[in-house]
């Protein structure tokens, strides 16, 4: 009997939570046109990383967000209101947040993604309900921006950063044969994964063995075994932030001596902290010189100071994100329509920001120059 | 090689210490326990925080979890479990209770410890490598391996010998001869909870100070592995669970360095599959079934 009304009550539960769900998405179906910006300013939707995998990245870029807002505001341009919400670093989080952001919000643009895995699964919504989206870290060279023509993004593509990166790595280090090891479980690693072993053949490197990973997976003694087992020169690895220093510190503990390559994924201060001295050494390509003199870095350098915040590349995509919506906006002629964004988007050109003069690709693709920096006492070091 | 078979005795002496707490509780109780490894996270995730926040030494902060882990084994028995003793259905209930507590327990550590992933501070445990032949291992590898094989060796002993395993043992046979014989059955029931969960948090410790990352849904993981260590090794046999989780740990080492991570679950699962079709009973299971 017991058993019977606890049945009927949880399906009781059930129905009420699928009654809320559909009173909260009701708005959404008679949505669809174009925001319009009450109050003279936009509003902007950033979905970003604040938990899970990613975590370590979202901070720094809602930093970068922050700080870029404050500029543009404070500057006499079109005044920005920008939501942040976390999306987990999951695809499920980030398509609710991008729901909520077209629909409820009816937001002019959305910044993010952190993830390209999320931004594969999210940004197909955004551009069915045409809205803009401006990725500011997703690196994946494929299956972000060739979603469709509201996909934008100011974050270069690992097919762009490391190739360079390696070949100015082999300048250095003079090496011949690599072990590789990547996650095969998420979009971004894998992608770097690809684009490492066709930098790698064009340099002539011979790649002696290449192992993987999963996200979760905490214990890499076995793949690394494998690897330094066969010797190679240099190891290059794909991997995000978390696994890349678990990686690392493993490295070491194997007794791996040697250089340490590695993708986008490392470019994050919490890398550094979680590794602690393994990291030392450890090279990788990145789209932000944190030492160049333009005036456009000097003052976003300025603005994290105020803030507290040590930065990093990904606070400087987040905050050339927002100067670039700001600067589409302005040629727009102050219009915050979805569409007038998407017009004002195509029309920047050559703009100052921390990344340097920026353009876009035909592909809405960034387009500026890379650099490569290089852990050395415990901080990322430009190499000249 | 050599380097290898170390690397897997090493991931199989965590998968053994986990696994026989775990087959501890099917063994007396005929139920799984799913809550398992939350204890095992949560264990991790205290010793984290008396080293962290605390300031304790290790050797502080490990018996201090071990124990809070037993703690957490008791609480554990006398909500999800003892409520529902005696009840006709008490085998899948007592299932679906323990899937709520292991709910319960991960909702805790998300609100206290997070989502991220948190990490002993650097110097916890001192960073000395040590060669073995052609292979090498960290000082703190070789302590796991050895705390491991010494809790694993002290509960045989005290099943064996002592007079407390031989009531476990009892009641595991049969409870109400158990009673007869004037055994405090919900005693005994409370101890095998207790040196379950002192065992699987004294995994989660290891673990967390193995690979220096943990989250609240660290355990689940573990929990799959063990689940396949535990019906290997014949459900309820102890000296079954720890070759059986050697064995895996060995088997999933060579599987990730020669056929790829992919294969991981893949293999460890298949040849569960085999070993269970050639011997139902798992490799060290009881003869035949109990007569009540």
């Amino acid at each position: 009997m017991s058993l019977a009304r606890r049945w009927s009550f949880s399906l009781l539960l059930l129905l009420a939570a699928a009654c809320r769900d559909q009173s909260t998405e009701a708005p959404a179906s008679g949505a669809g046109g174009t925001a319009t910006a009450s109050g003279g300013g936009a509003t902007i939707g950033a979905a970003l990383s604040l938990t899970g995998a990613a975590a370590s990245y979202g901070a720094l870029q809602r930093a970068g967000i922050q700080a870029g807002v404050e500029q543009v505001n404070g500057g006499g341009g079109p005044k920005l209101n920008v939501l942040i919400e976390d999306d987990a670093s999951t695809k499920e989080q980030g398509i609710t947040v991008f729901q909520k952001f077209i629909n409820r919000d009816r937001v002019s643009a959305i910044l993010g993604p952190t993830l390209s895995n999320t931004a594969s699964a999210a940004d197909p919504l955004a551009q069915q309900a045409k809205v803009p989206v401006l990725a500011i870290s997703n690196t994946a060279p494929t299956g972000i921006t060739d979603i469709g023509n509201y996909i934008w993004r100011d974050s270069l593509t690992e097919a762009q950063v490391i190739p360079g990166a390696l070949k100015k790595a082999q300048e250095k280090l003079d090496f011949k044969t690599a072990g590789v090891l990547y996650g095969n479980d998420d979009v971004f690693t894998k992608a770097g994964y690809d684009v490492m072993q066709k930098a790698l053949a064009d340099l002539a490197v011979k790649v002696l063995g290449t192992q993987t990973f999963a996200k979760p997976d905490r214990d890499y003694n076995a793949q690394l075994t494998a690897l330094i087992g066969l010797k190679p020169d240099v190891l290059v690895v794909s991997a995000l932030a978390d696994n890349a220093s678990s990686i690392v510190a493993q490295a070491r503990q194997r007794g791996w001596t040697g250089p340490i390559l590695g993708g986008n994924g490392f470019n994050s201060p919490a890398f550094i902290k979680n590794a602690g001295a393994a990291a030392e050494g450890v090279m990788v390509g990145t789209s932000w010189n944190s030492l160049s003199q333009d005036p456009a870095n000097q003052k976003f350098l300025e603005a994290m100071k105020k803030g507290g915040v040590n930065p990093d590349q990904f606070s400087a995509q987040a905050y050339t994100g927002v100067i670039i919506l700001a600067e589409a906006i302005k040629q727009a002629g102050g219009k915050t329509g979805r569409e007038d964004i998407v017009a004002g988007l195509a029309k920047v050109k050559d703009l100052d920001t921390p990344l340097g003069k920026f353009s876009f690709t035909p592909g809405r693709d960034a387009q500026h120059e890379p650099s490569v920096q290089q852990v050395k006492d415990g901080k990322f070091q430009i190499v000249q | 090689m050599g380097q290898q078979v170390l690397n897997g005795i090493f991931l199989g002496s965590i998968y053994a210490l986990f696994a026989v707490g775990y087959t501890l509780v099917f063994g007396v109780l005929d139920i799984l326990n799913l809550a398992h490894q939350a204890v095992f996270m949560l264990a991790a995730f205290i010793a984290l925080a008396l080293v962290a926040d605390a300031h304790l030494s290790l050797w502080v902060a490990l018996p201090a979890a071990v124990l809070a882990g037993g703690a957490i084994g008791i609480v554990l028995e006398r909500v999800a479990f003892r409520p529902l003793r005696g009840r006709a259905d008490s085998n899948i209930s007592g299932l679906i209770s323990s899937l709520a507590m292991a709910t319960v327990f991960e909702a805790i550590a998300l609100q206290i410890f997070g989502p991220d992933i948190s990490r002993f501070p650097p110097g916890t445990f001192p960073d000395r490598v040590v060669r073995i032949g052609a292979a090498t291992a960290s000082l703190l590898q070789l302590c796991i391996v050895g705390i491991s094989v010494v809790l694993m060796a002290v509960l045989t002993l005290l099943l064996a010998r002592s007079r407390l395993g031989r009531q476990i043992r009892a009641v595991a046979e049969s409870p109400r001869a158990a009673r007869i014989v004037g055994i405090d059955v919900d005693r005994a029931i409370a101890m095998a909870f207790f040196l379950s969960s002192a065992l699987g948090g004294a995994a989660g410790v290891l673990f967390g100070l193995a690979f220096n990352s943990i989250s609240p849904d660290v355990g689940r993981g573990v929990e799959l592995k063990g689940l396949a260590v535990i019906i290997l090794g014949g459900m309820g046999s102890v000296p079954g669970a720890v070759i059986a989780g050697f064995a895996l740990g060995l088997i999933e080492v060579f599987t990730v360095a020669h056929l790829g991570s992919s294969f991981r679950d893949a293999v460890s699962f298949a040849v569960l599959f085999f070993v269970l079709i050639a011997r139902p009973r798992g490799l060290f299971g009881r003869a035949a079934a109990r007569e009540a």
